[in-house]
């Protein structure tokens, strides 16, 4: 890849080449200690332009962000803005560049309310006093244009995370900047808070915005961008116009190789019997946790080798009915069965020792140890397996690492590397793994995809299959449709905390879901009147 | 592929100068520390004197054994120096007999003899431990403020039950804990040192070592993952009480003495030999020999400055600065480390 000439470049489309370039990188090389990530890559951003910066994971488009935001600086190359050079030292001199950063955490303050967060630091009035009432009046200003119907005084807490966002759009309006850089923005959303946030990008587009969008899912980049880079391996791949190309071939730029049909058709293979049973799960809200989703009188089931999908919008309820069923959360009443004998669990160890494991949603937070070596993240769960009493006995846990990173092809130096440090891909095998060790009867594998590279979707998917073939019985949950569509047999969709239908993945279409997940009458017959 | 070469960053061919450094700077901070003292004063390399400073630090050395597991798990422990002066009177108590004769002096055969001494203090150590273990982890109360509780709580109880008096002299076989030696090497010494061995293995080759890493590297994970998160957490200040009623008996043998305001400021030099030995405060990373390390370090600064006739109040600026130091240098090094 890395021998590509980048003779692109000057093969610039005719209407962004005439019109004056906002951003023009240019030659930016970065190293880290022991690591090249950028090597002499490029970017340009036209005036009223979406553009999408591509990459697989560790392609280093955070890097890239970092040194134009300011966080970073660059070992080489330069910056130009509206045609003059630039250099920032910290993010400050970015900001006040008109280049506004939005990451993927975010980084608002949550006890403070939506107007404090967008004008925090430079909130109107004297010098000593805050005028209170311009600072609503501005922030309504602002939210008003971006559809952000809530009360200034809000605190951002009480806000979900797509208002969350709109938040920090305000505060990047709120400082007049012309350029919005935003790292994969519709990660945590659901598909109709992606629909409105691709609205509110059109509408700064036509106010004469400019946005850096970064992004895993291409079929946003098709909906919504204009012009694309991509980066693979520290390098510059590629730009063009998005209208002038398509999927696959973004696809062969980012993996540098051909990933095949990524979701193609698959029979649905025949399953065994039932493994888990749930019947009238219910969980309500109470005073020591208000915010928490409803679940009412859930009841699905999973079959021995077969994969079951369960699709809904962010809110719907998966999440919590995977976690009650693992024992992490409590519920109201409901009942569990497994293999048809009913079980009550107290707590995930009982789970586990029924043979039920759970990937959670969030990997870094709630599955990885960072910090720690990979063998401890693979094997934390399974300490029975390599134990000799008190003691582990390595050379047993050696043989499970091998084992494992074998069959789930890890990529790693060594086991004994921080976790934090290997790709997205890489991270969620190791917990696949982990569960994998156990032998599970049924696997729940809650968003088991999210912010990995389109190379190591696909294998995570084909992971999941062999799984199902093994005789396993995999739930999965996913915001992506394209992703329950690849791996599901089954689908079972839920919204506002209830089952709204299922369906056989033959007879599913995105459409068909998406209405079956947003109405509550069983939804086949809508299906056509979808979105 | 692509990325698993990003993913492996500093794991190639070139050595990563910095981050040896960043991983052994105690060690090497330690080793320029005693050139430097052995250059300006020549008494300092003696063995008597290095015996000496061992001994010193082996009542806080072994209360930083047991200070590391607390604060592998992201907790704290500020009732270390209190809950030393509490188990040590009831310790001396023991050793003279129970609570009525606890003030006779010198009466040799009247006491309890001092393994019953030691179960005392240990017990006591035990029980202050589990205590604030289960108000960290039931009353879901943050380990700072408990322990804090603690601090206060076990002085005031150490005060109550000495009443104002010392407890002192204890038939030899006690004070030999303090005072002994086997060869050349002080009895508290080889209890400090075997105690750091035995947490060593603990925490490296043991299940429930991996699993006090685990709990504090991120308790969400742990917990999903099937661990007992409250009953890790629980143990840990078991385990800091356990060391603390150690050395609570060894500190009375040493001194021939238990009073209520013995392992006064302990706190401090116990946590800040742990962070100078490179465990994070935010969990999840460090090591026994860090820890000891650390100790030592403390141990031989402060004999060296002795050495040098630096004023005592001095000598406190001076590990005030070093502890701010050394957690500043853990951040930085981190920052530098961390990819992308």
């Amino acid at each position: 890849m890395s021998a590509l000439p980048n003779t692109r470049l000057s093969e610039l489309p005719a209407e962004s080449a005439a019109g004056r370039l906002i951003l023009k990188m240019t030659g930016i090389s970065k190293r880290f200690p022991g690591v090249r990530a950028l090597e002499n890559v490029h970017l340009e951003v036209g005036p009223a332009e979406i553009h999408a910066l591509l990459g697989e994971n560790g392609a280093g488009k955070s890097t890239l962000l970092k040194i134009l935001s300011g966080a970073h600086a660059a070992d080489a190359g330069t910056i130009e803005l509206f045609g003059q050079p630039v250099t920032f030292a910290t993010p400050h001199d970015a900001q006040r560049a008109g280049i506004v950063t939005i990451y993927q955490e975010f980084t608002l303050a949550p006890d403070m309310s939506i107007a404090e967060n967008v004008f925090i630091g430079r909130e109107p009035g004297s010098k000593l006093f805050v005028s209170w009432r311009r600072l609503a009046d501005d922030t309504r200003a602002i939210t008003d244009r971006i559809g952000l119907k809530r009360d200034p005084m809000t605190p951002v807490r009480d806000l979900s995370v797509a208002e969350q966002q709109l938040v920090e759009i305000a505060r990047a309006l709120s400082m007049s900047s012309r350029l919005i850089v935003m790292d994969e923005p519709t990660s945590a959303l659901s598909e109709t808070e992606v629909a409105n946030l691709a609205r509110i990008i059109r509408t700064l587009k036509a106010e004469g915005l400019s946005i850096i969008f970064v992004t895993h899912r291409l079929e946003e980049v098709f909906r919504l961008c204009d012009r694309y880079t991509v980066l693979c391996d520290g390098h510059y791949v590629g730009s063009g116009r998005v209208a002038d190309t398509n999927v696959d071939a973004i696809i062969r730029m980012m993996v540098g190789r051909d990933v095949g049909a990524l979701y193609g058709k698959r029979p649905i293979p025949k399953h065994g019997p039932v493994a888990l049973e749930i019947e009238g799960l219910t969980r309500r809200r109470n005073a020591r946790d208000p915010h928490a989703i409803e679940l009412v009188d859930v009841s699905l089931r999973a079959h021995h080798g077969e994969i079951l999908g369960l699709a809904g919008l962010v809110g719907a309820g998966r999440t919590e009915t995977a976690r009650a069923i693992f024992g992490a959360d409590k519920f109201d009443h409901g009942a569990i069965r497994i293999d048809g004998k009913p079980v009550h669990f107290s707590g995930p160890r009982d789970a586990m020792t029924h043979g039920i494991g759970l990937v959670p949603e969030d990997r870094k937070k709630q599955a990885l140890f960072l910090r720690l070596a990979i063998r401890t993240n693979m094997t934390i769960a399974a300490q029975d397996q390599i134990s000799r009493g008190w003691f582990i006995d390595e050379r047993r846990e050696d043989a499970l690492v091998d084992e494992f990173r074998r069959q789930l092809s890890i990529r790693m130096a060594s086991p004994d590397q921080a976790a934090g440090l290997l790709s997205g891909g890489n991270q969620q095998k190791v917990v696949l793994a982990r569960w994998l060790a156990l032998r599970p009867k049924i696997l729940i594998v809650d968003e088991p995809t999210r912010g990995i590279d389109v190379g190591s979707k696909v294998e995570v998917h084909n992971l999941l299959i062999e799984m199902a073939k093994s005789g396993i019985a995999v739930v999965v949950i996913s915001s992506e449709l394209p992703e329950i569509l690849a791996v599901s047999d089954r689908i079972v969709t839920m919204r506002e905390g209830r089952v709204t239908g299922e369906i056989a993945r033959t007879d599913a279409t995105q459409e068909i879901l998406m209405a079956m997940m947003t109405d509550q009458r069983g939804a086949g017959d809508r299906a056509a009147s979808a979105q | 592929m692509t990325e698993a070469r990003i993913a492996e960053p500093g794991e190639g061919k070139g050595v990563d100068v910095f981050g040896f450094v960043a991983r052994f700077a105690p060690t090497l901070f330690l080793i320029a520390l005693m050139a430097l003292f052995a250059v300006i004063e020549p008494r300092f390399l003696s063995s008597i004197n290095l015996f000496n400073v061992m001994r010193q630090v082996s009542i806080t050395g072994l209360l930083a054994v047991g200070m590391t597991f607390v604060i592998l798990t992201a907790g704290i422990d500020l009732s270390v120096g209190s809950l030393v002066a509490f188990a040590g009177l009831v310790a001396a108590a023991v050793a003279k007999g129970g609570m009525e004769n606890r003030f006779t002096v010198g009466e040799a055969g009247v006491g309890y003899g001092w393994e019953l001494a030691a179960i005392a203090a240990i017990a006591v150590g035990l029980i202050c431990g589990y205590l604030q273990g289960l108000a960290i982890t039931r009353l879901k109360v943050p380990p700072f403020v408990v322990t804090l509780g603690g601090m206060s709580a076990f002085r005031g109880a150490a005060l109550l039950f000495a009443a104002g008096g010392p407890i002192s002299g204890f038939e030899p076989s006690f004070t030999w804990w303090g005072q002994g030696k086997i060869g050349p090497v002080p009895i508290p010494v080889v209890i400090f040192l075997s105690a750091a061995a035995l947490a060593h293995i603990t925490l490296r080759y043991t299940r429930y070592g991996r699993q006090v890493y685990a709990v504090g590297g991120n308790p969400e994970a742990a917990r999903l993952s099937g661990l007992n998160v409250n009953r890790i957490i629980a143990s840990v200040y078991v385990i800091m009480g356990f060391f603390a009623g150690l050395g609570s008996f060894v500190l009375a043998a040493r001194l021939n003495s238990a009073e209520a305001v013995a392992g006064t400021g302990y706190e401090l030099t116990v946590i800040a030999s742990v962070v100078i030995g490179g465990t994070s405060l935010f969990g999840g990373s460090g090591t026994i020999f860090g820890t000891v390390v650390g100790t030592i370090l403390i141990g031989v600064l402060l004999n060296g400055l002795v050495l040098m006739n630096v004023s005592s109040y001095i000598q406190q600026i001076i590990i005030g600065v070093i502890i701010v130091l050394a957690v500043a240098f853990d951040t930085f090094a981190k920052s530098r480390r961390r990819k992308l």
